[in-house]
């Protein structure tokens, strides 16, 4: 950014400054340690300067918010003109439980919904498979059949709310439930609002729900992406997720790199399948973590915003801006949560929720304290979502676009992460791109080689987690811990067997036996699906006909 | 010197979160273990069987999802009426306290809850496992 005359003379003054200043002090007092390095390793120097942006191109690289490449946001105005969704992720036990939990969170302030899923839906299974057995209404709600699905938005209008919805494998089904009930509230698909994860490849990676192998998986989220710019055109298809590949450990620019690349597999895939890319790109979304290092959190925001801004127009040739920009959730970090003094995780996750948002942010979900331990208490939610609140209301931050913009650290680090980010999408493109790079165990290796020194640098102390390895007390065990009520089984079950009897069974089967050979064929499946959920036919039936068609995928297991 | 103890590292159930299971794997076999990890979505029988086949002498078992309570106990029952009851039976995961003393009574031997060094995990294999 600096004129070359100026440049020279801020290099100059900068040695000035070591040698008269600072070796005498450093060698008085030294500093704390030898290497300063971020949350995620990168080595941090002492002081940044304008020399160390001077390769910076103001409007090329940052340029306006709204406006290519987005580096500063992708509203002109960001939180001035409305707020980030504040969006918390719930559901557990039954449809009815939930149904209350999400009424609670709408009266709390909350604006937009996010439902959590059980294993056994999230796989695909009902709640009376043998592989059911002890998770149902665990981690999420069970949802067996659009039955289920009807009392869990009973008495929410489908088109007052956004609904986000983790479901990854299964998405389709579940995306025809939502329509189905929809239609039942007699709201037309054209107004729904909400978002699918619908994002397979990191269920692969490191979230590890996955039922079909990767070819058919992708066909699925292509007929969605085909189905939904005809029919659902305010519908997020994807959210193409990094959260779970920074939860399973990954840094900060290898949670970009492997997003992104899982980001361009949809692309191409779609196109492949001979989609126009401006048709269905505007309807991405992504989805990343925030963890404790605020500014290098905040750098990773910007720059995966400028670095898929450049792939969707170099590479992919998009013409829509729309399709350029990277709108994203951010959930804070799950894997920073300690269960020693959980209290401290209030802070954590206010931290987390500042570089959300000092990076621009479209929705955001807080972590409660007590989530290391269980699920969260409604009390703990709530303090989670009054975090958000004030970091809204009072912080300040949300005045202005993209504060951090022009800080010597901040604008260095954004372009290193993108840089290294850019350096392993061109290896991943090597191996094949994402799909081949997963097959072959790259990407997860790469993960897991720095969640293990992380671990182990917490370990010999070299990394300090106030209250696990340091600064720790004597605790009394956790009070008021969310316990699931262990009847749940027993209850979707006997739901199960009710809708069984009473549905028609034969108009059932026929259905399934249409999708079936769908299936078989190459037609976009979403209608079939959707004729099949009107019917009552249970998620664990569709799913298990697909299963019949496609197969199963088989995990590539490397230590 | 001793053989290495023989470490089965197991993921029984839907649970997808193996962060864990592949750290705490890595830093058994960084101890002088020799590690078999199952991958993910085991159901107890296919863990007793790989524990018998690969005929380890300690079973290390993780779990996130809350079915922890359905789930280990299953296994410990099932190394037993298979006649491997000198297994070492372990596990970790985000557990509560209030489940702990079940599932010790239920033949689990220790349970590692969050923010557990490996260390630890690894001294107190090493200070019970039965050798074979």
């Amino acid at each position: 950014m600096p004129d070359m005359d100026s440049r020279d003379r801020i290099k100059k003054a900068k040695r000035d400054w070591e040698e008269q200043k600072l070796e005498k002090l450093l060698a008085k007092r030294p500093e704390r340690k030898d290497k300063f390095v971020t949350g995620s390793n990168a080595e941090v120097e002492r002081l940044y300067t304008p020399v160390d942006v001077e390769q910076l191109d103001y409007l090329e690289d940052l340029g306006f918010p709204g406006e290519y490449p987005y580096t500063r946001g992708v509203q002109p105005t960001m939180y001035r003109g409305r707020l980030w969704t504040m969006r918390q992720y719930a559901g557990f036990a039954t449809a009815e439980e939930s149904n209350k939990r999400y009424k609670y969170l709408l009266e709390q302030g909350q604006t937009g919904l996010s439902v959590a899923f059980d294993l056994p839906t999230q796989i695909g299974y009902d709640s009376d498979h043998p592989l059911s057995e002890g998770e149902v209404g665990k981690v999420g709600v069970a949802i067996d059949s659009l039955k289920d699905m009807e009392i869990l938005f009973d008495g929410i209008p489908l088109d007052k709310v956004s609904t986000s919805m983790t479901i990854n494998a299964p998405a389709a089904v579940l995306l025809a439930m939502y329509i189905a009930v929809a239609e039942k509230q007699g709201v037309t698909s054209d107004k729904l609002n909400g978002t699918i994860q619908n994002d397979i490849l990191k269920e692969y990676i490191a979230r590890g729900t996955y039922i079909f192998p990767t070819k058919p998986s992708m066909r699925l989220i292509t007929d969605i992406f085909e189905y939904c710019a005809k029919h659902v055109p305010k519908w997020n298809t994807i959210s193409i997720s990094g959260y779970h590949i920074r939860e399973a450990g990954s840094t900060a620019a290898q949670e970009v790199a492997f997003t992104l690349a899982d980001g361009i597999a949809y692309v191409q895939a779609a196109i492949n399948a001979g989609l126009e890319v401006d048709e269905f790109a505007p309807r991405l979304s992504f989805f990343f973590n925030s963890h404790n290092d605020l500014l290098e959190e905040v750098a990773k925001f910007r720059a995966a915003r400028r670095l898929w801004a450049k792939i969707m127009k170099e590479r992919f040739k998009a013409k829509n801006p729309r399709s350029m920009m990277l709108r994203f959730h951010t959930q804070t970090g799950g894997s920073t949560l300690t269960a020693q003094q959980p209290d401290n995780n209030i802070v954590r996750v206010a931290i987390q929720t500042l570089a959300a948002v000092l990076g621009g942010t479209q929705s955001l979900h807080t972590n409660s304290r007590d989530e290391a331990l269980a699920l969260p208490s409604e009390e703990s939610v709530r303090i989670a979502l009054r975090t958000q609140q004030i970091v809204a209301y009072e912080s300040g931050v949300a005045e202005t676009v993209d504060p951090l913009a022009g800080s010597y650290y901040v604008e260095a680090m954004t372009d290193r992460i993108e840089r290294e980010a850019a350096e392993y999408i061109a290896k991943i493109d090597e191996l094949g791109g994402a799909p081949e790079a997963i097959d072959k165990g790259y990407i997860q290796k790469e993960i897991q080689d720095s969640a293990y020194r992380y671990q182990m640098e917490i370990e010999s102390g070299k990394r300090v987690v106030v209250g696990v390895n340091k600064f720790q007390i004597e605790e009394e065990p956790p009070k008021g811990l969310l316990k699931v009520d262990p009847r749940v089984g027993e209850m979707q079950k006997a739901k199960l067997e009710e809708l069984r009897r009473t549905r028609d069974n034969a108009k059932v089967n026929e259905e399934l036996e249409k999708l079936k050979k769908a299936a078989a064929g190459d037609q976009n499946l979403m209608p079939y699906i959707l004729d099949a959920v009107r019917q009552y036919a249970t998620l664990g039936e569709i799913c298990g006909v697909l299963r019949e068609v496609f197969g199963e995928y088989k995990q590539s297991v490397v230590l | 010197m001793d053989k290495p103890i023989r470490v089965l590292v197991a993921k029984p159930g839907l649970d997808g979160h193996d962060r864990g299971a592949k750290v705490i794997a890595r830093a058994f076999r960084d101890a002088g273990m020799e590690v078999i990890y199952t991958g993910l979505r085991q159901t107890p029988e296919q863990i007793v069987e790989t524990a018998i086949q690969e005929d380890v002498e300690v079973v290390a078992m993780s779990i996130l999802s809350g079915a922890h309570n359905h789930l280990f106990p299953i296994v410990v029952n099932m190394l037993r009426e298979r006649g491997a009851d000198d297994v070492l039976v372990v596990g970790g995961g985000v557990i509560p306290d209030d489940d702990i003393p079940g599932l010790k009574e239920a033949g689990v031997a220790e349970i590692f809850t969050p923010g557990t060094p490996t260390t630890k995990a690894i001294e107190f294999i090493k200070q019970n496992v039965k050798r074979r």
